[in-house]
């Protein structure tokens, strides 16, 4: 594309009289704007590069100590006992993240379903941006509500403190539904307009409307959605450290604590040394490992979608 | 469901619907003013007409698909069978059972061609799979369509040509066994050849189904139907009317109305 500028740039001037040449100060502007973009792009790709670089030479080492089959499967992590077996931390995530979508998700799709298809342009003007503010919540906020309001609820419930996998799921579930919600809004407001008519004129319902025509025709776009608040459920540190309890342990009840791969991590930084600090850059890789399945798969499946047209 | 429908040759002379002083409204707009009409049972009837003469807009009120938009209103009486579609009690969602409608641009669900076609029945309670076989099968034939997609039904109903996928819409339609079917430009969106094949299928449709179809083609117009139906919109802002309506031959040939001679013979529109 530039070589083509500069011959234009270079055509004869006799050419002048009949096209306009573009100016030498366009050519300039448009070409610094060009490279302007191009660094802000290279930019972010750097950085991701960069962390993952870096993340990934302090952390390569658990290979060898403690071993990347102890470090894995290991079912002790213990700074104290030289232990650092992660299973115990990818259980506690992995019970969190479930939890958090089981309550999470069908709030946020019911939520995304009541503002496209049913609530009237008022009450969408006022529920709309409640969502949407749900999501400009700090999330140290959600965990001083989850501690304060919800642990003592959950604490009656399942007996003992509070702390643990119930009291976390619900908090994340709360902050993953703008997430889901928005993107699945989106989903369902990109459904062809003549599709919904079209049902409606075959004498379906509203809801046999939702239920057979718009949400299986918005489908993969719901479960991208579905995804990406899994990632932000996964990748929440704050709000699930003041409530999980953070005993590195496996699942042993809904009220029992439990601890995430992001909390350990922030549990033990400011203190951790040697092994142990390589261990928590091994926690590190693993969880940029989740995060870049979830994008791969969010991916695959968009382009799944568009090959079916 | 149209057991409880006489045959048509003993209801050849009643009218399908009947429609008396109706006035229809988006929010303060007056869309439709005054318009009086009797719709044949079993024949086509066109209705002509510039764009935004409103007769999409009465096409709409005939299964209730206004209702949908918020801020419509409906005055006066359409009565289908004689009974009124907008009294007390009526299910708009029953109504458009009886009253099927094909759509201008084409919009199959993003499912497969058979899934399509057995949606309605579905919908009613159809759920064994021989029965539902015959219904999509007998429908696609009604749509001269199964010819063409009989070996791959398990295929998108959206992999399909243009002209194909309104087809695929028609057999949709026809799986309910509508009485009515209304037809909103359904031709302007698709290639020659698929009109061709729209328009034969009209032919062979209405000796069972009464159809309706709004077009702004009036050689179509003039082709398939046996009545025609003329609005117009004579100033921007004022509410459209229903300038004329009779046999297509007399108002192709000899229109009584001025307006509709100057429509016909292009003038404007």
């Amino acid at each position: 594309m530039t070589e083509q500028r500069e011959h234009v740039e270079a055509a004869p001037p006799h050419m002048g009289s009949v096209l306009k040449m573009m100016s030498r100060a366009t050519y300039f502007r448009e070409a610094a704007l060009r490279n302007l973009f191009l660094l802000c792009a290279v930019a972010a790709v750097a950085g991701v590069a960069l962390i993952f670089v870096f993340v990934g030479v302090r952390g390569w080492p658990v290979v060898q100590d403690p071993g990347l089959a102890a470090f894995l499967f290991g079912s002790e992590w213990s700074a104290t006992n030289d232990a650092f077996g992660i299973l115990p931390l990818v259980t506690g995530t992995l019970v969190v993240t479930i939890g958090a979508l089981l309550l999470g998700a069908p709030l946020a799709i019911g939520t995304a379903v009541f503002l496209s298809e049913i609530a009237s342009p008022r009450m969408r003007s006022i529920v709309r941006p409640a969502v949407e503010m749900l999501a400009g919540v700090p999330s140290v906020v959600f965990g001083f509500f989850g501690l304060v309001i919800l642990r003592p609820v959950v604490a009656a419930l399942t007996g003992g403190m509070g702390f643990g996998p119930l009291t976390a799921s619900v908090i994340l579930a709360v902050m993953i539904v703008p997430t889901i919600s928005t993107l699945t809004e989106d989903a369902l407001r990109s459904v062809a307009p003549g599709i919904r008519h079209a049902s409606y004129a075959m004498g379906a319902t509203t809801w046999q409307t939702i239920y057979k025509v718009l949400l299986p025709a918005a489908k993969i776009g719901i479960i991208d959605a579905t995804i990406l608040g899994m990632g932000r459920a996964i990748g929440e540190t704050m709000a699930v450290v003041m409530v999980a309890g953070n005993a590195p342990q496996f699942f042993a009840g809904l009220g029992e604590p439990i601890v995430t791969l992001t909390s350990q991590i922030v549990i033990d930084m400011s203190y951790a040394s040697g092994t142990h600090r390589t261990a928590l850059f091994g926690l590190a890789i693993i969880l940029f490992l989740i995060s870049m399945g979830l994008v791969a798969l969010v991916r695959t499946l968009s382009r799944h979608a568009e090959r079916q047209g | 469901m149209t057991a409880d429908i006489a045959p048509a040759a003993s209801a050849a002379d009643a009218p399908k619907f009947t429609v008396r002083d109706l006035e229809f409204y988006y929010g303060d707009f007056h869309a439709l003013t005054g318009i009086n009409i009797d719709v044949r049972d079993n024949a086509v009837t066109a209705f002509i007409g510039p764009s935004g003469c409103g007769k999409s807009t009465f096409l709409r009120c005939l299964n209730r698909m206004n209702d949908l938009i918020p801020g419509t209103r409906v005055e006066g009486t359409i009565t289908l069978d004689g009974a009124d579609i907008y009294g007390p009690g009526v299910d708009p969602v029953d109504l458009r059972r009886r009253v099927g409608m094909i759509f201008q641009q084409p919009n199959p669900f993003p499912m497969s061609i058979y899934d399509n076609v057995a949606f309605g029945p579905r919908l009613h309670g159809v759920k064994k799979k021989d029965e539902l076989d015959e219904i999509v099968e007998q429908a696609l034939v009604r749509a001269n369509l199964w010819k063409e997609v009989k070996d791959i039904l398990g295929r998108g109903g959206l992999t399909l040509s243009g002209g194909q996928q309104q087809r695929l819409c028609i057999a949709r339609v026809l799986a309910v066994q509508p009485d009515v079917l209304l037809m909103d430009e359904p031709c302007s969106a698709i290639d020659p050849t698929s009109v061709q094949k729209v328009e034969d299928l009209m032919a062979e449709l209405k000796s069972s189904v009464t159809i309706i179809i709004v077009t702004h083609n009036m050689q179509q117009a003039a082709r398939v139907s046996g009545e025609t139906a003329f609005f117009l919109q004579e100033k921007q802002g004022e509410a459209a009317e229903l300038i004329e309506f009779g046999r297509t031959a007399e108002i192709f040939t000899s229109p009584r109305d001025r307006r509709t001679e100057d429509y016909i013979t292009g003038r404007f529109g």
